[in-house]
């Protein structure tokens, strides 16, 4: 950011990317925080991110007020207003990662009270990995670097082919015991919110690319995600 | 640009601030006289000082533009030496300003949150919500705070910060924040792999016990009267015991060298005996897989060692080479001196080689490169870390070279032992006869 002629200006940015930050900083904490209460079987870890959501929302709600007055009251160009645009943008899509975190927070719980099964430590895995994106674009949006940026945004299918692994992985289990339904499809919804996570990373990649360049990423992206499209075989044992 | 104007350029402290002029197109071919000079001069110093005051206002900045930047005041809030001092700590230490802003950051802390972080918010630099919770806490009036917090990726580090504010009671508040970080990755660490060492140690347990238990409820039910059957779950049952047996008789010797660890082993030995002595225990197993082992010929090469365990060391790196070397091919065993103060062995086999990155990890406990393999061949995964352990108490390394496809090479250094007299060379003429 340059200097203005109104330091306030300035202030009102900055104070924009601060509260920006701090939302990316729970919300990591957060997602990060269910992926071990997965990982460790921690229903006490589980409840804290259940409970932390509330706060996310709060600051959500603060960045878009203090956005909106810029808005209004500076009219800001170029720049700025890009700023300020990703500063909203960012806000959703940061607070849509804290919904799907508490989603899998409560999940993590239910798993708690269940016998532990192995396929949780692919979901960490593949939950770390989302974590490392989201980090990463965290980064790139403090310090400003749309290499950094793009960099995330093309890394997202590894995600999606540890999804698809997991997917093939889920329904082999679910097939052979049919007792496992239950459990599986608890994993399953997991699985998939992590990889929606990660998407939503890819988004903050997108605008933080935007903002710092003035330029699109306009190429397609790179997509392995083809749960959408798997047959399930149904075979019923004789 | 007419000639006629008057200007003054202003300078800064080396920056040049702009001009300060009088004129305008309706004033071109006025003439001026020395008075308007003067007024022009005492107009641009009047502006300077406004500029001046306006830019040094206030601690922080926010951003790095060329004149906000008035030689900054971390520099009068910190002097020299305090910063120098921070500079030598080993430990990350950052100071916030007032507003919550980073106005140093020492070296230890470029490594975690990156260089050039001084002027940007805090939560731009360490986004974790305990330490940020902490700062708004201290900044707002409150007391100092330890909170502990963790990066989960792309390494698991974890930290204590101590958020405090700079000042003693009675003294003018500074209005600085310190933050100090400790790195507390290497304890979690090792009490994280004290949990794993009893849940695999139980784990590796549990299989063979499982299997005799088994096998005791068949002979008891359905195979009581059937002879054959009993012969043969008896083997497996005895197999299965062995297994146990060896593991715990590993756990037992690696509790017991680690408990020995620091004391340094007394005594001199003869490492080409001590290797030809371990090679001959293992003759009948090597005969059994049809392998042969190859002793170099070697003079004394003396050590100051424990001969038990050095026994240990070369049983454990012989018996590898058997289980996992090609079936009837070779393991050879090199002996020599590297310089004047280390002696070498190196044992050698003719197995598959194991995979460059697998190489650190072996001589981690109870790690495999192929678990099925090893547990067939009745390996209980804690050789190489006992090899490993004593060699730390010899101050021995261990040298692991693999080519896929080829074979391994384990190599041991020892230091030499000074030969301090006549008798310690003595066993080696017998060796020469042998």
């Amino acid at each position: 950011m340059s200097e203005h002629i109104v330091k306030s200006f300035t202030e009102q940015l900055e104070g924009l990317a601060n509260a920006v930050a701090q939302m990316g900083g729970l919300t990591e904490a957060q997602f990060g925080n269910a992926i071990e209460a997965i990982a460790k079987r921690d229903a006490a870890l589980a409840e804290s991110v259940i409970g932390s959501d509330v706060r996310v929302d709060q600051l959500q709600l603060a960045v878009d007020e203090q956005a909106m007055k810029v808005l209004a009251l500076r009219q800001p160009m170029a720049v700025d207003l890009r700023d300020t645009m990703a500063s909203i943008k960012i806000a959703s899509e940061l607070e849509r990662i804290g919904d799907l975190a508490k989603n899998i927070g409560k999940r993590a719980l239910v798993l708690t009270r269940e016998p532990p099964i192995r396929l949780t430590q692919g979901l960490a895995r593949m939950g770390r990995q989302t974590l490392v994106q989201l980090k990463s674009v965290l980064d790139a949006y403090s310090s400003r670097d749309a290499k950094a940026a793009e960099s995330v945004w093309r890394h997202d299918d590894e995600i999606d082919e540890l999804y698809n692994s997991l997917f093939r992985e889920l329904l082999t289990y679910m097939m052979e015991d049919p007792r496992m339904i239950g459990l599986c499809t608890h994993l399953l919804f997991v699985a998939k919110n992590i990889e929606r996570a990660g998407d939503h990373a890819t988004n903050i990649a997108e605008t933080v690319y935007h903002m710092v360049s003035g330029e699109y990423l306009r190429d397609e992206r790179p997509k392995a995600d083809i749960t959408s499209t798997t047959p399930i075989p149904f075979r019923p044992k004789s | 640009m007419d000639e006629d104007f008057r200007m003054r350029p202003k300078r800064l402290r080396g920056t040049l601030l702009g001009l300060a002029a009088l004129g305008g197109a309706g004033m071109v071919g006025v003439a001026f006289g020395g008075g308007d000079a003067l007024l022009i001069a005492a107009v641009a110093a009047a502006v300077l000082i406004a500029l001046s005051l306006f830019l040094s206002r206030g601690p922080d900045k926010g951003s790095q533009g060329s004149l906000a930047a008035p030689k900054d005041t971390a520099t009068q809030l910190l002097p020299g030496v305090v910063r120098d001092i921070f500079e030598c700590l080993a430990d990350p230490v950052i100071v916030l300003g007032r507003s919550g802003h980073v106005i140093f950051a020492n070296r230890a802390s470029q490594s975690l949150l990156g260089a050039s972080v001084e002027r940007k918010h805090i939560s731009a630099v360490l986004r974790t919500p305990s330490v940020l919770e902490a700062v708004d806490h201290v900044l707002a009036g409150g007391e100092g705070e330890t909170v502990a917090f963790s990066f989960l990726v792309p390494v698991e580090r974890h930290y204590e910060a101590y958020v405090t504010r700079v000042g003693r009671d009675g003294s003018p508040d500074s209005g600085l924040v310190l933050i100090q970080l400790h790195d507390l990755t290497a304890i979690r660490r090792s009490e994280q792999m004290r949990a794993d060492f009893v849940a695999n140690a139980s784990h590796e347990l549990r299989t063979p016990l499982a299997a005799v238990s088994g096998f005791i409820d068949t002979l008891r039910g359905h195979a009581k009267d059937d002879a054959e059957a009993r012969e043969r779950f008896l083997e497996i049952m005895s197999v299965e015991t062995g297994r146990m047996r060896r593991l715990i008789d590993d756990l037992l010797s690696l509790t017991r060298i680690e408990l020995n660890e620091h004391n340094p082993p007394q005594g001199t030995v003869d490492l080409s005996v001590i290797v030809r002595d371990a090679a001959t225990a293992l003759g009948p197993l090597a005969s059994a897989d049809s392998v042969t082992i190859d002793v170099a010929k070697q003079g004394s090469l003396p050590v100051t060692g424990d001969r038990d365990e050095l026994i240990q060391v070369f049983q454990n790196l012989i018996h590898n080479a058997i289980k996992y070397g090609r079936s009837g091919g070779r393991v050879r065993i090199a002996l020599g001196r590297e310089g004047s103060d280390r002696v070498f062995a190196a044992v050698e086999d003719e197995g598959e080689g194991i995979p460059r990155e697998l190489i650190p990890r072996l001589t981690e406990r109870f790690y495999r490169v192929d678990v099925k393999r090893s547990r067939e061949r009745g390996g209980t995964g804690l050789g190489l870390a006992i090899v490993k352990h004593i060699l730390n108490r010899h101050q021995g390394r261990l040298q692991i070279e693999s080519t896929p496809g080829k074979g391994s090479t384990f190599t041991v250094f020892l230091p030499a032992a000074a030969l301090t007299s006549q008798e310690s060379l003595a066993p080696t003429a017998d060796v020469m006869k042998m």
